[in-house]
């Protein structure tokens, strides 16, 4: 592991701008990524995470990642206080700034706990470990005689001493090199139910978002982006917008030509928000549309759909997939057509910046204030001691929070007028200028032998990359976008993944769950659809088709375990009572997934009632390894049931003449309360590694519904969203 | 000069009569616990109560309110605290953006129904979005309330 040091022996307290008198500590990020390092290199190594615990008992811990509903200022403070021995209500949760001392704070792709967990544990033993030998040393016994209990140091004799008292000797020791973590079997905190710690907050309106910060002499702004991708402004006419009440000015903002940059437009600076929509509203724009002018959905499936019926690049091919559908006795085939999706938060893009010369301060919801910080420097031509991202609670990100270009917009503005703004994207711009989970067509073939044994599986794909938002032009999947088809957990002897043409016509993002929804769609309803061919019961079917209990073999750090995917598929079915009958419309459908690292099942249970769709109990069972707050790994499975309910029922963002057609929650549409389910989740029991929890439970979700509307009706449906066919 | 009466407070404040009642609140008055989600009155997000009935304040004009009892999520009611009080039992926020307006939402049907129905319960939150998908636990959280008072 990694060199830890007693930074308030450093001076780092006045760095880190910490009230000073605590006891505070850094540890090292290298503890994962940086092993075979020598620990006198790591000096310098950034800290990614901090406990100062004050004299009066009050002990402070940061949160270094990003809290939208993911749990995850709960989730990463427990296990420090667990392994301390804390007091859970003497804890008060700091959010970091965007600093990479902090280590990685990317608050994405389902992995703070999965990469946090084991360098927390460690934060707080070593705390622990100093507290003990405070404590021994003021009442000269050896440590062996004393433990840490609920905040205090409790020796054998039965004295004991609270940790805010023992700060001052704890501040004088060398950081410990020798410390035990705790038997999981006397965790307090990890593995129960903990409330987050904002709940108070949400309830009472409290809590601070990006779009509630306020700061003195505040501008509100909105801008008028290009209807076009990448379009720019030829002309505007601003003497409408200026007759407004409350309108200050009307400028121009250039596009920033970079992933996360801003697109550009014409921005209108008011007193409030809503002079600054009606301004925005009020604005007459020519454009110069430029080279997506001519994006136009339905044109554009035909293209991806004519893409992936012919030859692709080979992504992945194993055994002969020619002879096996050569000396199949039953050949089936499918196409499937999934739309763009937009992510839709809560909580539209915003971002308050405060540009004052060379510095410029940021409060925004972001998921990843390092990269914001770096867009931030680039665009002030400044240095990153200059910038501070000040991260707020994010009303949901879902993937889109990541991407700063609106807190790149609200620093181009302050910039230009010289003033704080708070930049707010309406509900239409948001729908409308996203970062778009891709669009795709797919193609699967496969053969069965006399047997019903699956011996041939094509898998062909054209969608485009989350690359080509990086490197303009790129029109194949990437590596990474390949994988989740590729290493489809089934055994079969000849299987071939192809990769179709997909140029980009809007800024693809991820978006939860990522390339896990079109395949684990895709490969879902094939497999059940290949059951029904093979006259099986798509539970049995599907646990053969994943075969025996292996470890695949993958390039990743964590293995694929297929006996942990057959059990979940196995307690979701028993939930379920898989097999057992129900009311007249009504069926089970079935879906498991690996994403993540961790393993999903849903059997989900619609009825379909003179043509249409109801989804009454959805049955969940995740194996995310070791579990940290079960009351969030529940939650998540909830509210992805909703997710993958919301794409599967109405999901679909399109373009026509380069511009997106949806606007706002009427034509992109959630599912409400009256649609929701009662979700059933199932954790397994597991001292496994944790992994992810946020994304895997969403991508089973949709084809489980497909699935069982198969059951229900005996028609397949390829492609999404249901209300396309008049089904929701 | 507009005079409303928010959470108890009067307010006094000078802005266009047309200008909608969110804005006021949020902006003007600086209570941001009601929040912007949609501006077209379709997700709930903005939700106030007005002499006891829930209202979508993205979707009508400050001037409706003069003279109105405007209680807001900062604001308190028999009903809204029980709720809230549920609300964290349960913990039944994720992102906690929304919650403020279905908080609203489910103040207004316990202060004029004592025991809804599962429908009914559907039919007053049918107006508010959750993209958490928090809805079963906003369910029990209201039936749990319902169940307290009931049992006092």
């Amino acid at each position: 592991m990694g060199t830890i040091k007693n930074i308030s022996r450093r001076g780092f307290v006045k760095v880190v701008g910490l009230a000073s008198g605590g006891l505070i500590l850094a540890c090292n990020t290298s503890i994962f990524s940086d092993k075979e390092k020598a620990p006198e290199n790591l000096i310098d190594f950034n800290p990614n995470l901090f406990i100062q615990l004050n004299s009066d008992g009050t002990l402070i811990l940061i949160a270094s990642r990003s809290e939208m509903g993911n749990g995850v200022r709960t989730s990463l403070t427990s296990v420090i206080a667990d392994e301390m021995e804390a007091d859970w209500n003497k804890v008060i949760v700091k959010q970091a700034t965007g600093d990479t001392k902090y280590g990685d704070q990317n608050t994405d792709g389902s992995r703070s706990v999965h990469y946090l967990y084991e360098t927390m544990r460690q934060m707080g033993a070593i705390a622990k470990a100093m507290l003990i030998s405070a404590a021994a040393q003021t009442w000269n016994v050896t440590e062996n005689e004393c433990s840490a209990e609920h905040h205090f140091i409790v020796h054998t004799s039965g004295k004991k001493i609270a940790f805010g008292n023992l700060v001052e000797k704890a501040k004088t020791l060398e950081i410990p090199t020798n410390f035990k973590l705790k038997n999981p079997k006397n965790f307090k905190f990890i593995g129960k139910n903990l409330k987050s710690v904002d709940v108070k907050e949400y309830n009472n309106g409290s809590a601070i978002f990006g779009l509630d910060k306020r700061i003195p002499n505040m501008k509100f702004v909105a801008i008028q982006r290009c209807p076009v991708t990448f379009g720019t402004v030829k002309s505007f006419d601003k003497t409408a917008t200026l007759k407004i009440a409350g309108v200050i000015d009307v400028i121009e903002i250039p596009r920033v030509e970079k992933p996360f940059g801003a697109l550009g437009g014409v921005a209108v600076i008011a007193s409030n928000t809503w002079a600054a929509f009606k301004g925005k509203d009020a604005l007459k724009v020519e454009w110069n549309y430029g080279d997506n002018k001519g994006y136009d959905s339905e044109k554009y499936m035909n293209q991806l759909t004519s893409n992936v019926h012919k030859n692709g690049k080979v992504g992945k091919e194993s055994g002969n997939i020619n002879r096996a559908f050569k000396n199949a006795t039953k050949i089936v085939e499918s196409t499937f057509q999934l739309p763009h999706l937009a992510h839709a938060p809560m909580e539209v893009p915003n971002a308050v910046a405060w540009v004052q010369g060379d510095t410029c301060e940021v409060w925004a919801p972001t998921q990843d204030p390092q990269t914001a910080r770096k867009e931030v420097v680039d665009f002030l031509e400044t240095t990153e001691d200059k910038v501070i991202i000040n991260v707020t609670f994010l009303g949901g990100g879902f993937g889109r929070k990541s991407k700063p270009d609106y807190i790149v917009e609200a620093v181009a503005v302050s910039k230009a007028i010289n003033a704080p703004v708070q930049v707010v994207w309406t509900r239409e711009d948001d729908i409308k200028h996203g970062y778009y989970h891709t669009v795709s067509a797919q193609f699967m073939k496969a053969s069965l032998d006399n047997n019903g044994n699956v011996t041939g599986w094509l898998h062909r794909f054209a969608l485009p990359s989350i690359v080509s938002t990086f490197s303009p032009g790129v029109d194949y999947a990437a590596g990474f976008e390949i994988s989740s088809a590729s290493g489809v957990p089934f055994e079969i002897d000849n299987l071939k993944v192809e990769v179709g043409q997909a140029p980009a016509h809007v800024r693809i993002g991820w978006l939860r769950s990522v390339i896990n929804i079109p395949h684990g769609f895709s490969i879902n309803v094939f497999a059940d659809e290949l059951a029904h061919a093979a006259r099986k019961d798509p539970l049995e079917f599907r646990l053969q088709l994943i075969g025996n209990d292996r470890i695949e073999d993958t390039q990743d750090e964590i293995k694929y375990n297929t006996a942990r995917l057959k059990n979940v598929l196995k307690i979701a079915a028993k939930n379920a009572e898989w097999g057992k009958q129900l009311p007249e419309g009504h069926a089970y459908g079935l879906a498991v997934h690996y994403s993540f690292y961790s393993y999903v099942a849903s059997v989900v249970e619609v009825s379909v009632i003179n043509n249409k769709v109801r989804v009454h109990n959805v049955f969940t069972a995740i194996d995310c390894g070791t579990v940290v707050n079960r009351n969030t790994v529940k939650a998540q499975m909830e509210g992805s049931a909703i997710f993958g309910m919301s794409l599967a029922f109405y999901g679909k963002i399109t373009a026509k003449n380069g511009a997106i057609e949806q606007s706002n929650y009427h034509d992109y549409k959630m599912v409400r309360m009256n649609e929701a389910p009662k979700v059933y989740v199932e954790i397994v029991e597991s001292t496994e590694r944790p992994t992810g929890v946020g994304e895997p439970g969403v991508p089973v979700i949709a084809p489980a519904i497909i699935n069982a509307i198969f059951k229900a009706t005996g028609k397949r449906y390829y492609n999404l969203p249901l209300a396309d066919f008049g089904l929701v | 000069m507009i005079t409303l009466r928010i959470n108890g407070e009067k307010y006094k404040i000078d802005v266009a009569p047309e200008m909608p009642l969110l804005w006021a609140i949020r902006d003007i008055i600086g209570l941001t616990g009601t929040k912007y989600g949609c501006g077209i009155g379709v997700c709930g997000s903005c939700k106030v109560l007005i002499d006891n009935a829930p209202v979508q304040s993205c979707m009508i004009p400050v001037s409706f309110a003069e003279g109105k009892n405007v209680i807001t999520i900062e604001g308190v009611s028999e009903n809204l605290q029980l709720l809230q009080q549920s609300w964290s039992d349960l913990n039944v926020p994720q992102c906690g953006f929304c919650q403020p307006g279905q908080l609203i939402a489910a103040t207004a049907l316990l202060d004029k129904n004592n025991n809804p129905t599962e429908a009914e319960i559907d039919e007053a939150m049918l107006g508010n979005i959750c993209r958490c998908g928090t809805y079963q636990r906003i369910k029990n959280a209201i039936n749990r309330t319902v169940e307290l008072k009931n049992q006092n």
